[in-house]
């Protein structure tokens, strides 16, 4: 009885666009779906730095690099915000990451796509953070506090990063035939996951549900791909690249483009580890982990030792 | 030698440490013990880069060739860079990383602040903003190798291990030869004879408080005043430079 009153309370708070803060009560599917979303959001950054960080050392030119170098160390920092976040819905970040070492937690499967030329630096910047953001802005509105507020100072950022990525690509498809052909390729190799980032349709979506009830969610998976859509079309004609759909075609009865069928067998392999780098990136993060266990044990140890010297004197 | 030429190959010395260095930092990204290290080594790979550019910039400026910070970053051979033996130590693990950082930073701690004096406004300048980013780098290192250092057996191993592996390229830091006496005269250089006190005060205080010994200097290595570098440049600058060179008519 008092649980109803509790949840009648909360949505009244939500209806009314009150966010919801760490001490307020909540339902517990309602902290359950945020820990999952948001710790996969943060797992996602820290993941996305290793497709990125595969150029890092080869940028061609010392602005690029540093540009690269800033924006990794960016989503690092993207990292932190948001294991910050979900910490305060009462679980550490060191138990976020061990779902994220033991592949209980996932991370956005396009970061299971491998980056093999410079252009691919151009396309993900471009064409993933350009889908994040899109996602990004709509949860400035999410119904929890720390999460949207969070959102905020990370779009600030992520609107740099993809003017970074686009240009990238621009420059490399105003270059030499080599470049505009590198140019392409990513744009071929990283539309149709770019755009399979939002997740599946409406009518697929298993999360759905609640989310849009408590706002967790703003925006539908279809309405956020289609806006993405819309705006990115344009872009790609302005620099002369070709997006790898036949059946894109603006539809003026809609006032939006049509678009081809993705391929949702591929969307549901690599989300379940079948990706060409899904092991790789895993393995990747693990061993650095497992590197840096001696150095984690040195410094908590000497600190100990610290504390130990202040109580004495 | 024209104290021109020695200038370009003073400068050259200042940008071709950082560059390196900055690349062997921009290593450590993604594979931090931690995320905050993760953050802070890169950051620490952006100031060196930054300092690369600006005395790149500058060689290119004073030399009169018409070479870009790019030209010179990305085009000239393993014999053409004057890098100091000591930035391009592979990272190995944390503790070689950190254990050649301290040195690293130690000595470019206090050639900066002596350059801050040095008649040439541009390295003057260059080092007075320079120190404010190394005061970091050698605070940053300096904890790290004392935590190491007394932290656990196996970190306090591992950290001596380090330091007496590297200690050979640290002679290197401090030789000379015409280019610092031409420019010594002028007040553009310092003397590197009293630049190496200054450190060895530095890294002896840092040792006694990681508890590590000092290794004795035995054999110690030379070379980078004449673009005689370790088998490991080359490999640096061929992943580095790869895109420049394979498309070298390539704007980016």
């Amino acid at each position: 009885m008092e649980d109803v009153k509790k949840l009648e309370a909360f949505q009244a708070k939500i209806d009314a666009e009150i966010k919801i803060e760490p001490k307020d009560w909540m339902p517990e599917d309602y902290r359950k779906h945020l820990q999952r979303q948001i710790s996969q959001h943060a797992h996602s950054e820290i993941i996305g730095m290793q497709p990125e960080g595969n150029w890092l050392l080869r940028a061609p030119s010392l602005r690029a690099k540093v540009v690269l170098l800033a924006k990794i160390q960016d989503e690092a920092g993207h990292g932190l915000y948001l294991y910050s976040a979900a910490e305060t819905l009462g679980k550490s970040r060191t138990e976020y990451l061990e779902e994220l070492r033991t592949a209980k937690a996932k991370y956005s499967s396009i970061f299971n796509y491998p980056t093999l030329t410079w252009a691919d630096m151009g396309a993900v910047g471009w064409l993933v953070d350009g889908a994040a953001i899109v996602n990004q802005v709509s949860l400035q509105r999410t119904s929890y506090g720390p999460y949207a507020r969070g959102m905020v100072k990370i779009c600030k950022e992520e609107s740099f990063h993809q003017r970074q990525g686009y240009e990238i690509i621009a420059d490399m498809a105003r270059g030499s035939e080599a470049q505009k052909e590198m140019a392409q390729d990513a744009l071929n190799r990283f539309w149709w996951p770019s755009i399979m980032m939002f997740g599946p349709h409406d009518s697929d979506s298993p999360n759905t549900g609640n989310a849009v009830k408590w706002k967790i969610k703003r925006a539908t998976n279809d309405e956020l791909r289609q806006s993405f859509i819309d705006k990115t079309v344009h872009q790609a004609e302005i620099i002369g690249l070709t997006i790898p759909d036949p059946d894109l075609k603006w539809n003026e009865a809609k006032g939006h483009y049509d678009f081809g069928k993705m391929d949702w067998d591929e969307f549901w392999r690599v989300v379940k580890g079948g990706g060409p780098c899904s092991k790789q990136r895993l393995k990747h993060y693990n061993d650095a982990h497992e590197n840096g266990k001696w150095v984690r044990e040195a410094a908590k140890a000497y600190s100990d030792k610290q504390l130990t010297k202040e109580k004495v004197a | 030698m024209t104290t021109n030429e020695a200038l370009v190959k003073y400068c050259l010395r200042l940008g071709d440490s950082s560059l390196i260095l900055g690349q062997r930092m921009a290593a450590w990204c993604s594979n931090g013990p931690v995320l905050e290290e993760d953050i802070a080594l890169s950051n620490i790979g952006l100031d060196l880069f930054g300092q690369a550019r600006t005395m790149l910039t500058y060689v290119g400026e004073i030399e009169g060739k018409g070479r870009t910070e790019n030209d010179l970053a990305f085009k000239r051979l393993e014999r053409e860079f004057y890098n100091t033996l000591l930035s391009e130590r592979p990272n190995g693990h944390f503790g070689d990383t950190v254990v050649r950082n301290l040195l690293h930073s130690a000595y470019t701690y206090h050639l900066y602040t002596a350059l801050k004096d040095s008649s040439n406004e541009t390295i003057a300048a260059f080092a007075s903003k320079s120190l404010k980013e190394i005061t970091y780098h050698l605070r940053h290192s300096a904890e790290w190798v004392v935590r190491l250092g007394d932290g656990t057996e196996e970190s306090h191993n591992k950290a001596q291990v380090s330091l007496n592996e590297i200690w050979e390229y640290t002679d290197d830091l401090f030789t000379m030869n015409e280019v610092d006496d031409l420019l010594i005269k002028e007040n553009v250089a310092v003397d590197l004879n009293n630049i190496k006190s200054l450190w060895s005060n530095t890294i002896n205080e840092i040792l006694e408080r990681a508890t590590l010994s000092r290794p004795e200097d035995s054999f110690m290595q030379a070379g980078s005043l004449n673009g005689m570098h370790s088998e490991v440049l080359g490999h640096l600058l061929a992943e580095m430079q790869f895109l420049p060179r394979a498309y070298p008519d390539a704007n980016w």
